[in-house]
């Protein structure tokens, strides 16, 4: 008689706590969505344009978007063509890892021959990488080929962007969608989506 | 006692504790009789919570946690509100201190095995007032959305996003926005000065409790609790008031006089406690030249940078924090102070503070090559102190242990 009676409160315990386990599951529902972005913060962050006709062969220029920092370069043909010899000291060179719809279009990574669009987020802990073009000796690599150097935990990037091997960087600069129209280039979107 | 009270005081003491309390948690809790000034700064923390707490209250008056007006709002105190420059300088400098004395603070538990039998979960609540410590310093230190509040969130922000599959959402679910914007630092504001403060003195508290259960340790590891007086007093102790008090009191005479110093002549702390670029507002754009932590993160922070690995990184500071929650069963000693340990734990003590010193230097400078190669070692050697605790503390000869203290 007693066994029976401890056995049904058991289930009865197991039960309650179960079906209250359910209705404090439903009710952190709002406490977690609301740290959600909020419709404000989405709607923010539409397309920017910017003329890239003015910018020198082998300029940087950095366009903001969605408030973080797009590097355009406008690369001399040199140094696209010099492009295949750094392959061996990159990690990822065709860029396998990441989702980049460019990859196979041109050598710049991007929907143009001549300039490279790619978020300057170093993809290990989000700083934005600096941008050393010259072939010279540096203190991270005496043998620098130039390219980007994050400053906060020494990751390397080619001049495309490419990750090199051995950084924390996990996989190389994204590329933001884009197009080309003429001179203009539009950040944010693809061609024809909007 | 009760003979004397008056009748309102007998009156309230009949419905709430207030004699008992007071007499069992502070002026007849039995202290060991002989301890050294290690055993100064739990008191110490304590003072610094209160000063966190009141600063801290104070520090919001002038306080605005929006994008357009947080910066701009930390420049209204320091300029326009009377004397706001002490009661900000006052809550930084706190910080700073707080984590100073709560690192003596564990540094004596691993000297004098604070840890061991019964005092476990003691050092598991201490260990946990450090963790949560660090979060609330963390958001603290991105209210004032300077250039280092900006990119130091940006770096702590996207470890989340090292976790594999649900690292990115995570990243837009802690900031609340596709970077860090006044949404992130609203939720970081209601964190630092509602949630975890909450946290903190509930922990503090359950660390207290604790403690007076088990009794404290003291520096030779003898367990006083052997030999007691015919009231269950323990022989080698004293009562706290007003023996550990007094103490107390020159303790933090001393803590006042190098606070002082501190809030009033190196508030900066030499870029160290105050990082000048911090004294930009955050630019989203433009990454500062050399981003390194504030010096009680840096240990820790230079073992992120020797992993060459995106998520072992992460993992890597994850278990350096996590295994000291674990000492007390690393620990095998038969003698809880070293000063009864064998010469391995002397080495083993050695070696560790050295290297976490050079962790916690090589933290806060650039990195190059050689820098590199430094923190790994330096990392190696921080687990392999407590990874071959068992077995060093269990193979060494130790020497015998007082009876009495």
């Amino acid at each position: 008689m007693e066994e029976k009676t401890t056995t049904r409160r058991k289930v009865l315990i197991g039960m309650t706590s179960a079906v209250g386990a359910v209705g404090a599951s439903f009710a952190a529902v709002p406490f977690i969505a609301s740290w959600n972005p909020s419709a404000k913060a989405k709607a923010v962050g539409g397309p920017v344009k910017i003329d890239v006709s003015k910018m020198q062969i082998g300029q940087k220029i950095q366009v903001s978007w969605r408030k973080q920092p797009v590097f355009v370069i406008r690369h001399s043909k040199e140094a696209l063509e010099s492009l295949p010899q750094v392959e061996s000291k990159l990690d990822d060179p065709s860029s396998l890892k990441i989702d980049e719809p460019y990859r196979d279009i041109n050598p710049t990574l991007s929907t143009s021959t001549e300039y490279t669009v790619i978020a300057g987020v170093c993809t290990h802990l989000g700083c934005a990488p600096k941008y050393y073009p010259e072939m010279e000796s540096q203190p991270w690599d005496e043998s620098w080929v130039g390219g980007f150097f994050c400053p906060c935990h020494g990751s390397m990037f080619d001049i495309v962007g490419r990750v090199f091997k051995g950084v924390p960087a996990p996989t190389n600069l994204k590329v933001p969608p884009h197009y080309f129209d003429g001179n203009i280039l539009t950040i944010g979107e693809e061609r024809g989506t909007a | 006692m009760t003979q004397k009270s008056s009748g309102f005081f007998n009156w309230i003491n009949t419905r709430l504790p207030i004699v008992n309390t007071y007499e069992r948690h502070l002026s007849k809790h039995p202290v060991p009789k002989k301890v050294n000034f290690w055993y100064m700064f739990g008191a110490l923390a304590s003072v610094v919570l209160i000063i966190q707490i009141v600063s801290g209250i104070w520090l919001m008056f002038g306080y605005e946690n929006t994008e357009e007006g947080a910066f701009a709002s930390i420049e209204y105190i320091m300029r326009d509100i009377e004397y706001g420059w002490i009661i900000r300088y006052m809550h930084t400098t706190g910080a700073s201190m707080f984590f100073a004395v709560v690192y003596l603070h564990m540094f004596r538990g691993l000297l004098y095995g604070s840890y061991h039998k019964p005092r476990e979960l003691v050092w598991v609540f201490g260990m946990t007032i450090y963790l949560v410590m660090m979060a609330e310093g963390f958001l603290g230190y991105v209210l004032p959305y300077g250039q280092m509040s900006y990119w130091g969130a940006q770096v702590i922000i996207s470890l989340f996003g090292a976790i594999p599959y649900i690292g990115e959402s995570l990243e837009i679910w802690v900031r609340g926005d596709y970077y860090i914007s006044g949404a992130t630092i609203s939720r970081f504001f209601a964190l630092h000065v509602v949630a975890l403060p909450l946290i903190l003195i509930a922990l503090v508290f359950m660390h207290l409790v604790a403690l007076h259960e088990v009794g404290a340790g003291n520096p030779e590891g003898v367990d006083i609790e052997k030999h007691l007086d015919e009231n269950g007093v323990p022989l080698d102790s004293v009562p706290f008031f007003p023996y550990k008090v007094l103490n107390a009191l020159v303790a933090i005479g001393i803590f006042g006089i190098v606070f002082s110093i501190i809030l009033f002549f190196f508030p900066e702390g030499g870029g160290y406690m105050l990082e000048l670029a911090n004294f930009e507002e955050a630019n989203p754009l433009s990454t500062p030249e050399h981003i390194a932590p504030v010096w009680y993160y840096s240990p820790y922070y230079a073992m992120l940078r020797a992993v060459p690995d995106k998520l072992g990184g992460l993992v890597v500071m994850g278990a350096a924090i996590a295994i000291l929650f674990v000492v007390p069963w690393l620990d095998r000693s038969k003698a809880a102070s070293i000063r009864y340990k064998g010469v391995l734990s002397k080495i083993a003590m050695t070696v560790f503070i050295l290297s976490w010193l050079m962790l916690a230097w090589l933290g806060t400078v650039p990195v190059t090559a050689l820098r590199t190669t430094l923190s790994i070692i330096g990392t190696i050697i921080y687990f392999a102190f407590f990874l071959l605790m068992p077995i060093y503390t269990s193979i060494e000869k130790t020497k015998p242990v007082p009876e009495r203290l």
